[in-house]
């Protein structure tokens, strides 16, 4: 087991947020990398050490942001990112009670407003926010604990060190007198905020939430009982509802429009054009014609009576058939060679067994249950946006642009997300509803999108086809490794298409591949962008983690080995993985790879415990099979069995999941099992049935009919989730993606073993049947 | 002009007769706990009860609603502690949360009829309604949990 280092600073790894790609992009200012403090006091923080220094506002590390003590004792905790299911309202503010010994049941959470130099990083991505915030939480509410304990010994005119915080009071040590936290926080607040260095944070022994099970999500009572508020459900007096009709090609824009028959429908209110965006796309409006009515369903009917000749553009002509056969052709040519080590033509030519294997994986889109939507009022040019957004930096700072207000004329409420899983990282509703308010005398307006809206307006997972050959030596060893991955980029979106993966996305289980092979040649072809590519839970690694997950399972195959003996074979002897040295501008996350390498002999690991736990090799009836896939990403560690049925008309079930996860140190146990659970569904879902096509440049499905998303019946009867322990020695990894990409690898590489079927294309549909 | 029970709670509406209940209860009462997923009966998420018999809300007209009794989860239970909410909160049940309105009154919907319900009843009733977060394996431990089972 590699020796984790604390505390190391990234430096030089190259910033990719969404936000910071943006901000490059509209030329809005350099980075701000600032640690905040509050004027007259002392700094409480040097520059953050973290993979968070290289997000936009880093970290701060202010108690007096993130902590506000009631008279009557009850603990006010903000949550600066945005709460999507993965459980960060209950998270992030767990870790600040438990180091200012406050009392969970006495805690409330506030959710901030979009306000990056206040708190520090809102983007709410990248499978970041306990990674990048357990310190600087911990010491937030460490240095609050010591400002009460500093006020109490005041109070009581001891020394501090007779003084220690409890349970929500601070007690006197010497004669057992105490204080409530409620008694001693306005004299707290007056207190100098400790500087990092002098803090003194709890021995994880001691935590009392932190890591524990039994933890109760925040909002649950809320949620079962109607309250919750997303940003569909927003409500203000006299607010006005708005649709808006856009371009159903990407880059088309409104050619003529007759609202003649909009305006006879009762409820309607206005018509507001909305400007086509400028490009690249990045994340502008659509564009389009925004009907405002009185209530969603009058606005609904008036923008099915609109007439509109829309003018297509360019990429009129996207067809997801024709585009495929040339991501195959594109594949089967040499590639840009992102990585190459000892001499792959040379080693395939002397191999004893040459293998090949092409794979598909289409579009995708997230369809968050809740469609995306924003309101927005504009008073004495102020404007108050109230979304569901997973960047609400971003929102804000678009919204100020648009509008064109001073920032400080902006405010962005975060409601609860109805899922997010990358598409609420882009703020483009908020704008809308921005736009709509400013065209109505800035009115509050809802704006709604329909699930419709939704599928046909996204920004889509990439399409991607990826080729691996391979040679295998007389003992079955693997002695070549060439993989071409080809695919629109999601940097289409910020400049004039690059037409490669960028070295960020490559990173995401391409380049970073992991196994012990001597001759290696990671390539990646040309493909165009003509839709919106955005991220997607887990973004790269679905495509790259399924092609090469499914070949190694092939290989073990073509080598007439177990799939496990194989696969732990071809990671080879625990060791760090120096993928830098090799490929020019290698990218891991944006963390330092001294602080989170490459270490195989935690991907062993995973994959050892998840089979001792599923049993593998175990007896299975007719028909069933078991598939298995590793892979690390988010700098976390994941492997995944999958058993799946098939009758015998082919039809696919799955009856058991287990998923072994090596995450680091757990904040709230029941969230990774949580997001592992979902990660399998949404991972089984995309492998099994989830699909966007395109046809003459339009999203062919249009709603849950058919665009079919996995339901409770298709649910395998259990899934096992078992994390590795950790102590707080360790730095913890990412966990709302991670479980998502050994999923569809694992299914098929169970389907194969079930019928002697390999499925090299997304998704399975009937082809197991075939 | 159109009668119905909320909650119980008489309405009066004169607005248009092909709105679905979705809009009357979201945009017109303010009862924003039936959430809007698909418009075409195809999530779940809008799930209410009228005359005690779960519905899609998103596709059932305020007409053909007149003179029922609607049920919302801000009515299943005055102190929002109907077994399967209390089920639901156990164990833990919601990532996002946004589906689980429409699953709990599913679910109260398939308790009525089935008490015990067996993994087959709850696939067979729950199948409707779909959670993109993933969370069917907990939906079906909180229903048991509620029935007793």
């Amino acid at each position: 087991m590699t020796k984790h280092i604390r505390g190391i600073a990234p430096l030089g790894i190259e910033n990719i947020s969404r936000r910071g790609v943006l901000k490059g992009m509209l030329s809005t200012g350099g980075l701000v990398l600032a640690v905040s403090v509050l004027p007259g006091r002392k700094a409480l923080a040097d520059a953050p050490k973290w993979g968070a220094a290289g997000m936009p506002h880093g970290t701060v590390n202010n108690p007096l942001a993130f902590v506000s003590i009631a008279p009557d004792g009850t603990v006010a905790i903000v949550c600066h990112r945005s709460e999507m299911g993965q459980g960060v309202r209950t998270g992030m503010p767990l870790i600040v009670a438990d180091e200012l010994e406050a009392d969970w049941a006495r805690v409330k959470v506030v959710q901030a407003t979009g306000d990056e130099a206040k708190y520090g990083n809102q983007d709410t991505d990248g499978s970041r926010s306990t990674r990048h915030f357990l310190v600087p939480m911990r010491q937030a509410g460490a240095a609050a604990r010591m400002m009460l304990e500093e006020a109490a010994a005041k109070r009581w005119g001891v020394p501090v060190s007779d003084v220690e915080a409890r349970n929500h009071e601070v007690v006197q040590k010497s004669i057992g007198k105490t204080l409530g936290f409620g008694e001693l926080a306005a004299d707290a607040a007056k207190e100098d905020i400790p500087a990092v260095g002098s803090l003194r944070l709890k021995d994880p022994s001691q935590f009392r939430y932190i890591g524990k099970e039994g933890i109760n999500i925040v909002d649950g009572f809320n949620i079962t009982t109607g309250r919750a508020i997303y940003g569909q459900d927003v409500r203000l007096p006299g607010m006005k509802y708005a649709v808006i009709a856009r371009p159903p090609v990407m880059g088309g824009k409104v050619a003529s429009y007759d609202a003649a028959e909009t305006r006879k429908v009762p409820g309607f209110v206005q018509i507001v054009e909305i400007p086509a965006p400028s490009y690249p796309m990045a994340f502008q409006p659509s564009g389009g014609i925004a009907v405002v009515a009185d209530n969603t369903w009058a606005a609904i009917q008036a923008r099915k009576a609109l007439k509109i000749v829309w003018d297509d553009g360019p990429h009129g002509t996207y067809d997801s058939k024709v585009y495929r056969t040339a991501l195959e052709t594109t594949a089967r040519q040499p590639g840009k060679v992102l990585r190459s080590e000892g001499d792959f033509a040379a080693a395939l030519a002397s191999a004893d067994k040459k293998v090949e294997g092409e794979y598909y994986i289409p579009h995708l889109a997230h369809a968050t249950m809740e469609p995306p939507s924003a309101t927005c009022r504009i008073v004495d040019g102020k404007a108050e946006v109230w979304t569901s957004v997973q960047s609400p930096q971003a929102a804000h700072d678009l919204v100020a642009k648009y509008l064109g207000l001073p920032p400080e004329n902006v405010t962005v409420n975060v409601t609860l997300l109805g899922g997010g899983f990358g598409r609420r990282s882009k703020p483009d509703y908020a704008v809308e509803a921005a736009l709509v308010s400013k065209g109505i005398g800035g009115a509050p307006v809802k704006v709604v999108w329909t699930r419709e809206d939704d599928i046909h307006n996204g920004f889509y997972h990439t399409v991607s086809a990826e080729r691996l050959e391979a040679g295998l030596d007389k003992d079955g060893k693997v002695v070549a490794w060439r993989h071409n991955s080809v695919a629109p980029s999601i940097m289409s979106l910020f400049f004039p298409d690059p037409k490669h993966e960028a070295n960020w996305e490559a990173g995401m289980g391409l380049t970073d591949m992991p196994f012990d092979i001597s001759n290696i040649s990671i390539e990646n072809g040309e493909a165009e962008a003509h839709t919106k590519i955005g991220w997607y839970r887990s973004v790269w690694n679905i495509p790259h983690a399924f092609a090469i997950q499914s070949f190694a399972a092939e290989l073990a195959a073509a080598a007439g080995k177990d799939q496990r003996t194989f696969i732990l074979d071809l990671i080879g002897p625990p060791r760090i993985v120096d993928v830098a040295s090799t490929t020019p501008k290698f990218w891991d996350y944006g963390e330092n790879p001294e602080v989170y390498p490459i270490d195989t002999g935690r991907i062993r690991g995973v994959v050892e415990l998840v089979t001792e736990k599923a049993d593998w090799g175990r007896k299975l009836p007719p028909g069933h099979g078991l598939g298995l896939a590793v892979h690390r990403s988010f700098v976390t560690y994941v492997a995944t069995v999958v058993e799946a049925a098939v009758d015998d008309k082919g039809k696919v079930t799955v009856p058991r999941v287990d998923v072994a996860v090596d995450c680091g140190p757990t904040v709230n146990p029941d969230r990774v099992r949580s997001q592992m659970e979902g990660a399998v569904i949404m991972g089984l879902g995309l492998a099994m049935m989830t699909e966007i096509s395109f046809k003459d440049g339009k999203v062919q499905q249009n709603n849950f009919d058919d665009y079919q998303v996995l339901r409770i019946s298709d649910a395998p009867r259990e899934t096992h989730v078992h994390i590795v322990p950790h102590g707080f020695d360790v730095l913890p990894g990412g966990v709302g993606e991670p479980g998502v990409p050994p999923v569809a690898p694992a299914l098929l590489n169970a389907v194969y073993a079930a019928t002697g079927k390999r499925i090299r294309s997304l998704p399975l549909g009937q082809q197991a049947g075939v | 002009m159109f009668t119905l029970r909320v909650n119980g709670q008489t309405q009066t509406f004169d607005g248009d007769s092909s709105m679905p209940l979705l809009w009357y209860l979201r945009d017109e009462l303010g009862l924003t706990g039936t959430k809007f997923g698909c418009g075409v009966a195809a999530c779940g998420a809008c799930t209410i009860h009228v005359d005690g018999e779960a519905v899609r809300s998103c596709v059932t007209s305020i007409s053909d609603a007149n003179g029922k009794s609607i049920t919302t989860i801000e009515g299943l239970e005055s102190e929002g502690n109907h077994p399967l909410q209390k089920a639901w909160r156990a164990l833990n049940v919601p990532q996002c949360g946004y589906c689980q309105a429409g699953q709990i009154m599913q679910a109260a919907a398939l308790l009525k009829q089935t008490p015990h319900p067996t993994d087959a009843d709850i696939d067979g009733t729950m199948y409707g309604n779909i959670c993109r977060c993933g969370t069917y394996q907990r939906i079906r431990a909180a229903i048991k949990q509620a029935a007793g089972a």
